[in-house]
């Protein structure tokens, strides 16, 4: 698999076609941790008026917890394939015609299963605008 | 790269109460914002299920070396889908919001191959619509993913 495949651990992280395609970027890369990715309102991700739409507030949250995923799986020696099986998402605010900022944090990455979270955020960090919790397959890759 | 114009915004044709035509709704509401950018359309419905069809499309792959789409696109379509289960069960149109949602990802969906997602609207109360569903190509006995959420509405259930 290509080095840069966001599903694959060890090329570093790069955003694929549907992130690009919506606007997501790089904030802010840390050295080592979790990036924060962020997105700014258009009416591509408008769901109902003058809102982010659920679904793409979602998308930006899980490539946050496979970016995190990713930075803390950078430390091992042999590249590991990410699969998903499941996401959750809770929505505790409307998002708001604004900039959106979405971090990961890895709860848990053993041998085969990563536990990952996502927050996501407008103005206030403190104040998230959702959350998601991911479960992930890990597994060497070919 | 076959990318989607912006969608021009346009006025937002529903009100609390004003009766929702499932095939009309549908095509009204996947014309604008996320939905239209996406290239969602209407495929089916039933008096409590509705189906959107969301086409694959090169700039809404999750892996460019294997083509598979993304999940955002898919998640988008569910909550849309399950949305309108909710307005197609009951009838009128009334605001919600999702007050959360689980996917489970059964299998990668094939390259190429239009998506269908089923929302089925179970259970509504006053303040919260119960949902479910399944995303498939082929066939709905075969799924890529299957979800469950609420949505929570913005002032009680119309009568």
């Amino acid at each position: 698999m290509n080095a840069g495949d966001p599903l694959v651990s060890g090329g570093g992280f790069a955003l694929p076609p549907y992130a690009n395609a919506l606007g997501i970027e790089i904030e802010r890369d840390a050295a080592g941790g979790a990036p924060v990715l962020a997105v700014d309102f258009s009416g591509r991700i408008e769901g109902r008026p003058g809102y982010l739409h659920g679904g793409a507030l979602s998308g930006l949250m899980e490539m946050a917890a496979i970016a995190a995923l990713q930075a803390d799986l950078a430390g091992r020696g042999d590249a590991v394939r990410l699969k998903p099986v499941n996401v959750s998402v809770e929505f505790m605010r409307g998002g708001t015609a604004q900039r959106t900022y979405a971090r990961g944090r890895v709860t848990r990455a053993g041998r085969r299963l990563a536990v990952v979270s996502a927050e996501a955020w407008q103005d206030d960090p403190a104040a998230p605008i959702a959350t998601a919790l991911m479960n992930i397959i890990l597994s060497p890759a070919e | 790269m076959s990318d989607a114009a912006d969608p021009t915004p346009g006025a937002f044709p529903f009100t609390a109460g004003l009766a929702f035509d499932p095939m009309i709704g549908a095509r009204m509401m996947t014309g604008r914002g996320h939905g239209s950018w996406l290239g969602m359309r209407y495929h089916a419905h039933g008096s409590d299920w509705l189906e959107l069809a969301l086409p694959w499309r090169a700039d809404l792959v999750g892996v460019e070396a294997t083509g598979v789409l993304a999940s955002g696109p898919i998640i988008s379509l569910m909550d849309n889908a399950t949305s309108m289960a909710v307005w197609t069960r009951l009838g009128v149109w009334r605001p919600q919001v999702t007050v959360d949602l689980r996917v489970d990802y059964m299998r990668a969906a094939e390259p190429g191959r239009t998506i269908v997602g089923r929302g089925e609207c179970y259970k509504v109360t006053r303040s919260i619509a119960f949902v479910r569903g399944i995303a498939y190509d082929e066939s709905p006995d075969d799924p890529i993913a299957h979800v469950t959420g609420t949505f929570i509405a913005m002032d009680g259930n119309p009568r």
